[in-house]
């Protein structure tokens, strides 16, 4: 059994803050420059309930409690993720965004990483999954 | 104006080679909260047996988008950018992108689906290192919101 780790064990839980410094640093590195990420005079005018959050952001910070609980055990296989609510960072206060990291799977030689990311007690992302592979 | 369902299949050229920068991964890493010193230390990383800083998971995506402006800016696609909302992502590895890597994707749509008035495209783009070996393919649903 890989690391010792049964299903359902919570390898780690974490809280990760946004601020508007953090969408404006990501969405310099990326690439993705879209002004819903950092007007809010933009993203009131398509209806949004505030400056959002890049969905890439969310999925990027997602994994790093992972990558750190692994080291160089396992190799990363397989990630996806589905964007199912918007993260709504605030002037002001930001976000807090909490992922918590449970085994979700056991095989051989692999686990499956489940990823609850949660912002405002309501999960923003579904089916978030994480296969590592020992080789 | 809805999205051509006869893009299934189409195949773009591919785009690149893209050469992974160690200071773009740095960058990324801060961007993303990586705190594992193989995202950001040369040394780190080479002790963990990689040749450079690791990039990390979701970097492909800065090469996916060059991939997804081609489908985008296709004149017969009717995908009104304005509209698009990413639905889901997917990264399938056959090893970790590394500083130094001089990456090649080539973009293939796979699926276009309409549900009520959106609709949903799905497509993978396929990274490959200098020597041709397949490193990662990512997948990305993007929704293109229907007009009211």
């Amino acid at each position: 059994m890989p690391l010792g780790l049964s299903v359902g064990d919570s390898i780690d839980t974490t809280t990760v803050h946004l601020d508007r410094v953090s969408l404006v640093r990501y969405a310099g590195a990326s690439g993705d420059f879209n002004p819903i990420h950092f007007r809010d005079d933009v993203a009131a005018s398509v209806g949004l309930p505030g400056v959002l959050a890049h969905g890439m952001l969310t999925m990027g910070f997602a994994v790093q409690p992972l990558m750190n609980y692994l080291g160089a055990r396992g190799r990363l296989a397989d990630y996806g993720v589905r964007f199912t609510r918007p993260i709504v960072v605030d002037s002001e206060s930001g976000a807090d965004v909490t992922i918590e990291t449970k085994v979700g799977a056991v095989m051989d030689d692999a686990i499956r990483f489940d990823l609850t990311v949660t912002f405002n007690g309501e999960t923003v992302l579904g089916k978030a999954q994480a296969q590592v592979v020992f080789d | 104006m809805t999205v051509n369902p006869n893009l299934v299949g189409r195949a773009f050229p591919p785009v690149g080679p893209y050469l992974v920068g160690r200071e773009k991964v740095r960058e990324f890493a801060r961007a993303v909260f990586a705190t594992n010193p193989i995202f950001t230390d040369s040394a780190a990383a080479r002790a963990e047996g990689f040749a450079d800083v690791v990039a990390p998971p979701t970097f492909p995506v800065v090469i996916q988008e060059h991939t997804l402006n081609q489908l985008l800016s296709e004149p017969d696609a009717n995908i009104d950018f304005s509209r698009v909302v990413h639905g889901d992502q997917r990264f399938q590895y056959s090893r970790p992108v590394v500083a130094g890597d001089e990456l090649t994707a080539t973009l293939e749509v796979t699926s276009v689906k309409t549900l009520g008035a959106h609709a949903m495209v799905t497509s993978e783009s396929v990274m490959t290192d200098a020597t041709g070996a397949h490193v990662v393919t990512a997948i990305s649903t993007l929704v293109v919101r229907g007009e009211e």
